[in-house]
């Protein structure tokens, strides 16, 4: 149920798509491949999935080389953004097609594919096509399609780019439920740092076909390895020439050591925290976040003058 | 108001050149076929002869058909799927019988097959007749008939993708399944209007054929030779009959085709 990626390189013509990329999955695991578009991060889900073949590089599936296999034996589910949907079969017809070309008995087929709609809460909508769905309707389908074949990992290719923020969010929640309950080895491609972080339990940075840090999402907030992970995830500051997240600013009302003058331009309340921008002396944008109370203690107001100072810092060898 | 106008007049000149171009020749020969009643065009067809040319062109159809429906399927994969060296070539040759004025390709089939020619000898040598005979009568319909299919698929597969065949072989179907489970249904509307013009360019050729198959009537000659041998022999209601009931194929075949196929097919 584990992969393994060791050492995998893949270029398209002058273009390193993937340049020497190790990486371990464990078995049961969500893991978030994030980055930028063009990073390389498809390509490699691609190459896992033996869509894509590897210039260089072994990959392991449950720790038996799955290098030279062809897609359909390397035992993966695979959930395309544009959902790849059967458009001439029905909904069950889809779900039912990796059983079918398994050549499982019609009884055990039918009960799987309604127990797979009920799952993905398609009940009912069995006998419609694929073009009579909501967008959300068809990935959820696509899911319940990769999940038919009792799949030893699945693998999901940007799963929500296609759709509206709403249902975006809705399906981001329902995936992790859906993994608690199925627990198949789980790793999508993403490039949206929050719905990384909100899903996965492990995440991937990739950037430029490298990979530049694995770890939890926590790991990645409070110790990036490096300035891109530290401006990619999670919102960053350049303050006085250090790197520095927005919460970690401390707003004074005088001058202090180590502090820059700035100016409030923009107030917005978040709930509990208060979000700040200000503009520093050459006019670069700063953001600060600091608690209700804070915000209240000091009485700020849009066009004060105000001191920032980190609280904590980053400096990254460049 | 301009706007109507312009429209109106479209409407006109399309439907007007329609008329002179289409419609008007059909109504003449369907007028002048049934201008003496029906006996004489009965007789025209029912003579053995004629019977016989019939029987040969759908022979030829019913083989080249299948033949370049299969060709034609593998040819567009080729050429949208797959990258090998000489794809260029393929996708130019496929529609070189388009270009190409098909009594050249019967003269070339001539040269060929012909006693001297590169086959001809080894064909003769071994007492097989191509010339002059349905061999060369299929050869040559078949590859006047080679582009409709290709030329229908490939816009198709280009418009499909290659994801949900990609799903398909993630789901663990093999290359075969791929092909038979979801490429051809995906391409089953272009496969079917491709077999449509195949056929219908099959039972109306009659350049290629007229070169290879030397006209011998009862034996080699089609419909549409036949057509021309009751011209020259002065036999005018025998031509037209003959004539109008190769037109009747040809709407029967594209009105069907209206009929069964699905209106939503073409946006989805």
């Amino acid at each position: 149920m584990s992969i393994e990626v060791l050492n995998v390189s893949k270029r398209f013509g002058d273009f390193a798509a993937v340049d020497d990329v190790s990486l371990a999955v464990e078995g049961g695991s969500l893991t978030a491949l994030l980055g930028p578009s063009g990073s390389g991060k498809s390509t490699l889900l691609r190459i896992v999935a033996g869509l894509e073949w590897p210039d260089s590089g072994r990959i392991l599936i449950s720790g038996a080389d799955a290098t030279d296999l062809p897609p359909q034996k390397r035992g993966v589910g695979f959930v395309f953004q544009h959902y790849a949907a059967f458009k001439h079969m029905t909904v069950a017809g889809n779900v039912a097609f990796g059983l079918e070309v398994r050549r499982r008995p019609r009884a055990e087929i039918r009960q799987r594919v309604d127990e797979l709609l009920s799952l993905v809460q398609l009940d009912g909508l069995g006998d419609r096509y694929p073009s009579q769905l909501s967008g959300g309707q068809r990935q959820r389908m696509g899911l319940a399609r990769a999940l038919a074949p009792e799949p030893e990992v699945l693998l999901l290719d940007e799963p929500f780019g296609a759709l509206d923020a709403r249902v975006r969010a809705e399906l981001r929640e329902w995936l992790t439920h859906l993994h608690d309950v199925v627990n198949v080895t789980t790793v999508f491609v993403t490039h949206d740092q929050e719905e990384a972080m909100e899903v996965a339990d492990q995440i991937a940075v990739m950037n430029r076909g490298r990979l530049e840090q694995v770890g939890t999402p926590r790991e990645l907030y409070d110790d990036p390895a490096n300035e891109f992970v530290m401006r990619f995830v999670g919102d960053a500051n350049e303050v006085g020439g250090v790197l520095v997240r927005p919460h970690d600013l401390e707003l004074l009302a005088s001058s202090s050591n180590g502090a820059v003058e700035a100016m409030i331009v923009r107030v917005t309340m978040l709930g509990r925290d208060a979000k700040v921008e200000l503009h520093d002396e050459n006019g670069a944008e700063i953001v600060a976040v600091l608690t209700r109370d804070r915000f209240e203690e000091l009485e700020l107001w849009r066009g004060q003058t105000v001191w920032v100072r980190p609280k904590r810092e980053r400096v990254f060898a460049s | 108001m301009a706007e109507a106008i312009t429209k109106l007049s479209l409407r006109v000149v399309a439907l007007g050149y329609l008329v002179v171009v289409l419609l008007g020749p059909l109504a003449i020969v369907f007028w002048r076929t049934f201008e003496h009643g029906l006996d004489p065009v009965w007789n025209a067809l029912s003579d053995p002869d004629t019977i016989h040319a019939f029987k040969l062109t759908i022979f030829i159809t019913a083989i080249a058909v299948p033949v370049n429906t299969v060709f034609g399927i593998v040819a567009a994969l080729a050429i949208v799927r797959r990258t090998f060296p000489g794809k260029g070539v393929l996708n130019a040759f496929i529609d070189l019988p388009l270009a190409l004025s098909p009594v050249v390709v019967g003269l070339c089939l001539f040269l060929l097959y012909g006693a001297h020619g590169w086959f001809g000898r080894w064909f003769d040598a071994h007492d097989i007749q191509i010339l002059f005979a349905l061999p060369a009568m299929v050869i040559a319909t078949v590859f006047v008939s080679i582009p409709f299919v290709a030329r229908e698929v490939v816009p198709t597969l280009q418009e499909i993708g290659d994801e949900q065949e990609q799903a398909a072989r993630t789901l663990g179907a093999s290359g075969w399944q791929t092909f038979w489970r979801i490429t051809l249904p995906s391409i089953r509307w272009a496969v079917i209007y491709g077999v449509v013009l195949t056929t219908a360019r099959c039972l109306g050729e009659y350049g290629a054929v007229a070169v290879v198959s030397g006209r011998l009537q009862g034996q080699t000659e089609t419909a549409t030779l036949r057509v021309q041998e009751s011209w020259e022999s002065f036999d005018l209601v025998g031509a037209y009959a003959i004539s109008l009931v190769l037109a009747l194929i040809a709407i029967a075949v594209l009105v069907a085709m209206t009929v069964i196929r699905p209106k939503e097919e073409r946006t989805t």
